[in-house]
């Protein structure tokens, strides 16, 4: 419960980028919000943390900003004309945004690069990765995984935002469940599964993983709910793609200020 | 060329900030920069995607990182790799393709890679190197390592330079005369085959020579615009296609110059005409890239 308050007001902060750009994303970023808090509220100096499923922008701008990486300015401007902020992260813009993120199937190789070289330099720090399970359809999926493996890369921690969802329809109806444990594990992944919206959660997983010291990389799956906080948009794919018109947007903002206590 | 490329590797093989992947290529070629590199040296299996997105993560850590594998699996395939992680970051990534052009001879097309340098040089940030002789890769490889950017290094059959040409920072080329009436300009290892048709050539003071290994050509050399601008005759060789290559590149550069012309020939790859497949020399002569068919256009020239 500690982290309720600051759950729901980058929620708020999240809608209102959304409603002022009249832009979609808006479920995708709520279904992972918790997670990168958990990530990035949380970071060492020498964690690396990328956001693979690019479109959840609006979800890392808030937190970065939170966290004093992005200014209140630079956030006014998002997805406007002239902004550093557009709808899926630039490149060499911010120090806390390592790669330009928004082609799905990047962040692992990028982020398995990160843990490699940390290996070969014996430098401290865990590389992070976010990615979406609908993501995990890309085949640089499996190239990365088994190179983690082969490399013994357990300074390695994936997490999948696992919310059924992807483009065009549920997951499981799609090409399955890609994101499924027992495939990563069955590479040679730990794996363990949690609430996606516990922080708490969240965070005990990522301390199991951090001190397993074993050689094997981690994922973390994280079962999430697209949209989650805001009925309306619970679990419905179209939530991906729609922008809020004034009444959504408010009757939003009173759903997260009464059920987040913000 | 293959094997002075690992001559090369060998003598750089101990700094620390180096890594080399492959993509599970370079038998007989490359086990000494493997035993000297040790963990270092990586095989990053048949994943070419992959190898380019770790090493882009690599690079993003403060290592400079060449990425090898036959020249179309490592463009093609992991195009967008390159660009997103590679180019748009200006990352140290070095990606070495080994046999460019027709190189690959009878392997067939899958193995032929006529379309890279129009495929990558246009990236940002992007730098291809494509040189002729042992002795340009030699300087296009310092240069490369120097600049820590992203690159394409084209790695082709690699002779020695002939006496008459000098390395310029372009490349390289003939000493500049008063009485040349063409100017030949020429990329890659195909240049051997103008070395061959310009040997013993009776007109040889009449022509002015550029390699240009360089590519995308942003401006033209100040001695090729002083050689056009004497001479009005121009000839390019590449092999690759004509569609972002070397002679598309050198006409448009001199008609933004204005600069008279009288005469202009472009030899270049064309594809697969008559959908026959042979040997590099065999596809280099459906081209018009042979050493005969380059004496004729020259003597065209007289």
């Amino acid at each position: 419960m500690e982290h309720l308050n600051l759950q729901g007001n980058l929620r708020k902060r999240i809608l209102g980028l959304h409603y002022k750009a009249n832009s979609g994303h808006i479920g995708c970023s709520l279904s992972c919000i918790d997670i990168m808090i958990s990530i990035l509220k949380y970071k060492d100096a020498d964690d690396s943390f990328i956001l693979s499923k690019g479109h959840a922008s609006t979800a890392l701008y808030t937190i970065l900003n939170e966290i004093g990486e992005i200014p209140d300015e630079a956030l006014d401007s998002f997805y406007k004309d002239g902004t550093t902020l557009p709808a899926h992260p630039a490149p060499l813009k911010y120090k806390a945004i390592p790669f330009a993120t928004g082609s799905l199937g990047h962040g692992l190789p990028l982020a398995t690069g990160i843990a490699k070289a940390k290996k070969l330099k014996s430098a401290a720090g865990t590389s992070y990765v976010l990615m979406s399970d609908g993501e995990t359809n890309e085949g640089t999926t499996w190239e990365a995984c088994h190179f983690a493996v082969a490399n013994k890369l357990d300074n390695l921690i994936v997490f999948v935002d696992k919310n059924g969802l992807q483009g065009f329809g549920n997951t499981a109806d799609i090409l399955g469940d890609t994101a499924a444990g027992k495939v990563w594990n069955a590479i040679g992944f730990d794996c363990v599964e949690v609430d996606g919206h516990s922080i708490s959660a969240l965070l005990g997983a990522k301390e199991q993983m951090k001190a397993l010291k074993n050689g094997r990389p981690k994922l973390i799956i994280a079962n999430t709910v697209k949209g989650k906080g805001i009925p309306y948009m619970e679990s419905k794919m179209e939530w991906h793609y729609l922008p809020m018109n004034e009444a959504q947007y408010q009757e939003a903002l009173k759903k997260i200020k009464n059920d987040y206590n913000c | 060329m293959r094997k002075h490329f690992s001559a090369y590797l060998e003598k750089i093989a101990d700094r620390d900030d180096f890594v080399f992947m492959t993509g599970d290529l370079g038998y007989n070629a490359l086990e000494n920069v493997g035993h000297k590199m040790g963990e270092r040296f990586i095989n990053a299996g048949v994943a070419e995607q992959n190898m380019i997105g770790v090493a882009a993560g690599m690079a993003s850590q403060g290592l400079q990182v060449i990425c090898y594998s036959i020249a179309p699996f490592v463009v093609y395939r992991c195009l967008e790799q390159v660009r997103n992680d590679v180019c748009f970051h200006n990352m140290p990534v070095y990606v070495v393709g080994n046999g460019g052009g027709y190189g690959y001879g009878i392997m067939g097309s899958s193995h032929h890679a006529i379309e890279d340098i129009a495929v990558l040089s246009g990236l940002q940030y992007m730098q291809c190197y494509v040189p002729a002789f042992i002795e340009d890769m030699n300087t296009c490889l310092d240069e490369m390592f120097a600049r820590r950017a992203p690159s394409y290094f084209r790695l082709g059959l690699g002779k020695n330079m002939p006496p008459y040409l000098s390395i310029k920072n372009y490349g390289a080329a003939t000493a500049g005369n008063d009485k040349a009436a063409l100017t030949i300009i020429s990329q890659g290892p195909v240049t051997n085959n103008l070395v061959a048709a310009l040997s013993g050539h009776s007109k040889m003071e009449n022509i002015d020579v550029f390699v240009l290994n360089k590519m995308p050509i942003i401006t033209l050399p100040q001695d090729v615009k002083d050689s056009i601008a004497r001479t009005g005759n121009v000839l390019t060789i590449e092999e690759h296609i004509s569609i972002g290559g070397l002679g598309s590149a050198v006409s448009v550069l001199i008609n933004e110059l204005s600069l008279p012309l009288n005469k202009f020939v472009s030899l270049h790859a064309e594809g697969y005409p008559g959908g026959l497949y042979g040997s590099q020399g065999y596809h280099q002569q459906l081209s018009g890239l042979d050493e005969g068919n380059i004496l004729q256009i020259i003597n065209s020239y007289f």
